[in-house]
């Protein structure tokens, strides 16, 4: 009997500790973005969003700062994405089971296990040195398309794999070949499931830093680059170095740029998780 | 009708049955076929001439080779690990597994329709364009034709004519598999294969598509696996009764249902096991 | 047509062949620069010297304070998001009800989005000023503080693997152990815990692997003063810190200094490489159990 009652006991207080550590977490969030709202809404202007980053904290912006981000972003997305999805669909639909095959797919998991920073130093001395590319946009992103390469290829593998069988088997009875199957059922089918994971992997390379900082993005640039080949920043680049000043304005102004970071962040999330849910209605076969 | 020889070794031989002994050209014809996956052997030494502008169905029990058999003839087995095949399948008197043959022409003139209907995601129309369009078919008024001619001799037409561009999962299972049909006619083939069409199926869905399967052998030969043999008594012109990889016995429908050859063929038609 | 399908297969195993490329990029790389530095500095010096001051003028290139500062930093950071993670995944999966679940989950996986960055403005803006309350000779640098960070930065991830291990165990289990009266508590620590074990095994380990490798939360909070020390009151410096701190610098290129940061680099690479290869393996030998 009484070991009934302890059991029961010890069951209730666990259900309070879980429910307290999932409370807590999501009050923790709670604090950090009111906080982070609250020191940095009245900095946002579009004043903020044009100027320059200066030595006086009160003329400072982040026009640099998002300008480069935003090549970054568009570079990345043209690198990453067709090698990713190429990579994906061959290792899904061209693959046997062979050594090989599983050598790539043990390769690929230990690439994703590998910290952003290493990253940085590869692109460090094979883009920027050996391929004299520079401390340039160019050789930041596609450091930054290797660090969400096997992101990308993870999840179309998933995507693809969503397809039924029964759709491939009826495009190969009709006559058609593997390349026809796949550019006109399989990738069709799959397609909402395979943005969704690049939309992810792009919005993980917009908040990265070290591998930039590696790379040699500078922290401070005073003019926006016109090409991939310039000098640059990113927006977590320019709220780290705003956050290492000791001065209480610089902390206003990182704030106030990470608010425009995390918008970003939380509308390419928000984005793929319309999408993923989207897809995941159509796929009722 | 010759009698058929009383020999068991029969079905082992090379002649061909004497079905059709005025029709000497077969479309499509299978000569000692051996098939094995990895080890086992699938299919052991099966010979037939499939009669054309006929209905042949394949029966047996689960797991007695017929899938693998229909398969054959459209080399739908290609993508199986393992798979091999000994001796000949003859279409026009070509073997189609020569290296010199493209599959995917084969399969232009060799049509399947599967178990579960497999539509594709795409409109009513886009299925049975597609097989057009891989083609390189461009021209939109002969797909257009073709399509609503394929949608009429597959019995679906009047019941989708008003849309064509409804999503084509949005159909019954019956309707979806007459547009299976029809996406099948569309390249207009010279033979049709069948793997169990209507066991997905409901009772008056079957109906109607075995009335459409009677039709359409006027123009098409037909193959058709099934494991209801009342379906094969009802519209097949000749079966093949297979077990354990083996051809039992081939011949007459009427006559295979009311009175076999073999023994094993009697046992399974009435129910014995099976 | 035969020939334009061959050119598809060639080019898209390509793509696929480039991700061996990246690891033997990375693999050769680490290794040339690291080699070059083991010329110049003894490997014994670098496993046993006390102090790491490669930019100072007193030069020591001992690993051991980067090490401490990045175990410290980890140690804390794992003591804080297994427990958590495991009781939430254990309590999402066992406990809740569905739509809670349903609230619940993508909550939780806001705080697996969040940029480090942003991680580490909150480590030093508003943990440190918030633990000083409690501890007051906390430094402003320190490990706690960016420990606490991580940790609450890879709850989710823990929470998510393990919750991941506990779905696949078959509901059968879970219905046999009810049905022998146990309350929800016994079911879960005594059936599906154990029988989730090494999917949970992985997701600690994945874990410790991530915090081994965060960098941003450290660089900004946790100081860059290497010392071999386990208090985490005082600044430190982790590995991925230095790497960060000398690439804001202008170290040339085949300095000593610049060799430094792939000396690091390739310390920092082994222990992730080991941790992530037992995890795949943990994943595909225990796998089979329930399929």
């Amino acid at each position: 009997m009484s070991n009934n009652r302890s059991s029961r006991y010890k069951d209730k207080i666990f259900q309070g500790m879980g429910i307290t550590a999932t409370f807590s977490c999501i009050l923790i969030l709670a604090i950090f973005l009111g906080f982070i709202i609250y020191q940095g809404i009245e900095r946002l202007s579009w004043d903020f969003m044009v100027s320059l980053p200066s030595r006086f904290a009160d003329q400072s912006g982040i026009y640099t700062a998002w300008i480069g981000t935003l090549w970054v972003l568009v570079l990345t997305t043209v690198i990453s994405f067709p090698i990713g999805v190429g990579a994906g669909i061959y290792l899904e639909e061209y693959g046997k089971k062979n050594k090989l095959s599983t050598f790539l797919e043990i390769n690929i998991a230990n690439l994703a296990g590998v910290p952003s920073i290493i990253y940085g130093l590869l692109g460090l001395e094979v883009f920027v040195r050996l391929a004299k590319m520079g401390n340039s946009i160019l050789a930041g992103s596609l450091t930054l398309s290797l660090l969400i390469l096997p992101i990308i290829i993870v999840s179309t593998r998933e995507a693809l794999r969503a397809v039924p069988k029964t759709i491939k088997d009826a495009s190969f009875a009709m006559g058609a070949s593997k390349w026809q199957t796949i550019w006109k059922q399989v990738l069709p089918a799959s397609f909402g499931g395979i943005l969704t994971g690049v939309i992810l992997a792009i919005s993980r390379a917009v908040g990265e830093t070290a591998p930039l900082i590696v790379v040699g993005a500078l922290a401070y640039v005073p003019f926006a680059p016109t090409g991939p080949f310039d000098e640059f920043t990113v927006l977590p680049i320019q709220i780290f170095n705003w956050v290492s000043r000791p001065q209480h304005e610089f902390v206003i102004n990182a704030a106030a740029a990470i608010i425009v970071l995390l918008s970003i962040t939380f509308v390419m999330n928000g984005i793929a998780v319309y999408l993923r849910n989207r897809w995941q209605k159509k796929v009722s076969w | 009708m010759q009698a058929e020889a009383k020999n068991p070794k029969a079905t082992r031989d090379k002649t061909e049955p004497k079905l059709n002994p005025d029709n000497k050209d077969f479309k499509l014809q299978a000569k000692n076929v051996d098939v094995f996956y990895g080890d086992f052997q699938a299919i052991d030494n099966i010979s037939l001439d499939v009669v054309d502008n006929s209905i042949t169905a394949f029966i047996g029990p689960s797991g007695c080779g017929k899938s693998t058999f229909l398969r054959l003839f459209n080399r739908m087995n290609d993508y199986i690990d393992g798979f091999r095949m000994n001796g000949e399948i003859l279409l026009n008197k070509k073997n189609i597994y020569d290296e010199s043959i493209k599959v995917e022409e084969l399969r232009k003139k060799v049509g399947m329709v599967f178990q579960k209907p497999n539509p594709f995601p795409k409109s009513i129309f886009d299925n049975v364009a597609y097989g057009l369009r891989i083609q390189g078919i461009k021209d939109k008024d002969f797909i257009e034709e073709r399509v609503i001619k394929s949608l009429k001799n597959a019995t679906l037409y009047s019941e989708v004519k008003d849309d064509l561009n409804k999503q084509a999962l949005s159909l019954s299972g019956g309707q979806q598999q007459r547009l299976c049909i029809a996406r099948a006619l569309a390249v207009k083939p010279s033979v049709i294969l069948m793997d169990e069409p209507t066991s997905a199926l409901d009772p008056i869905s079957t109906a109607k598509i075995e009335e459409l399967i009677h039709e359409l052998k006027k123009k098409y030969t037909i193959v058709i696996v099934t494991h209801n043999m009342q379906q094969a008594g009802r519209i097949s012109d000749n079966t093949a009764f297979l077990y354990m990889g083996r051809l039992i016995e081939y011949g007459d429908t009427q006559k295979i249902f009311t009175n076999p050859e073999k023994d094993r063929t009697q046992n399974y038609i009435t129910g014995r096991f099976g | 047509m035969k020939l334009k399908e061959k050119i598809i297969e060639k080019l898209l195993a390509a793509c696929a062949l480039l991700t061996i490329l990246t690891t033997i990029g990375i693999i050769l790389i680490l290794l040339v620069e690291a080699i070059g530095f083991f010329q110049e500095v003894s490997i014994v010096d670098f496993l046993t010297d006390t102090q790491w001051t490669p930019l100072f003028s007193q030069k020591s290139y001992g690993i051991l304070p980067l090490l401490s500062g990045t175990f410290l930093t980890t140690f804390i950071a794992i003591a804080v998001a297994l427990p958590v993670g495991l009781t939430i995944a254990i309590y999402l999966n066992e406990y809740a009800p569905k739509r809670f679940k349903m609230v619940l989950k993508p909550l939780l996986e806001v705080l697996a989005v969040v940029p480090t960055v942003v991680y580490g403005f909150f480590a030093l803006m508003i943990v440190t000023p918030f633990l000083k309350n409690f501890i007051p000779e906390l430094s402003g640098f320190n490990a706690l503080s960016p420990g606490i960070v991580m940790g609450i930065m890879i709850i989710p991830f823990v929470s998510s693997l393990s919750e991941d291990a506990l779905s696949s165990v078959p509901n059968s289990l879970r219905q046999a152990s009810f049905g022998m009266g146990s309350t929800k508590f016994q079911t879960a620590f005594r059936v599906m815990v154990p029988a989730a074990s090494s999917g949970i095994i992985v997701s600690a380990i994945l874990a410790i692997s991530r915090a081994i490798g965060e960098t941003m939360i450290v660089a900004i909070a946790a100081g860059h003063q290497p010392r071999l020390t386990l208090d985490p009151t005082i600044p430190i410096e982790t590995i991925t810190a230095y790497i960060v701190q000398v690439s804001m610098g202008d170290v040339p290129y085949g300095t000593l200094a610049y060799k430094t940061i792939f000396a690091a680099g390739i310390t920092l690479f082994v222990f992730t490489f080991i941790l992530n290869n037992i995890s795949y393996w943990i994943r595909t030998k225990y796998q089979e159990k329930y399929e």
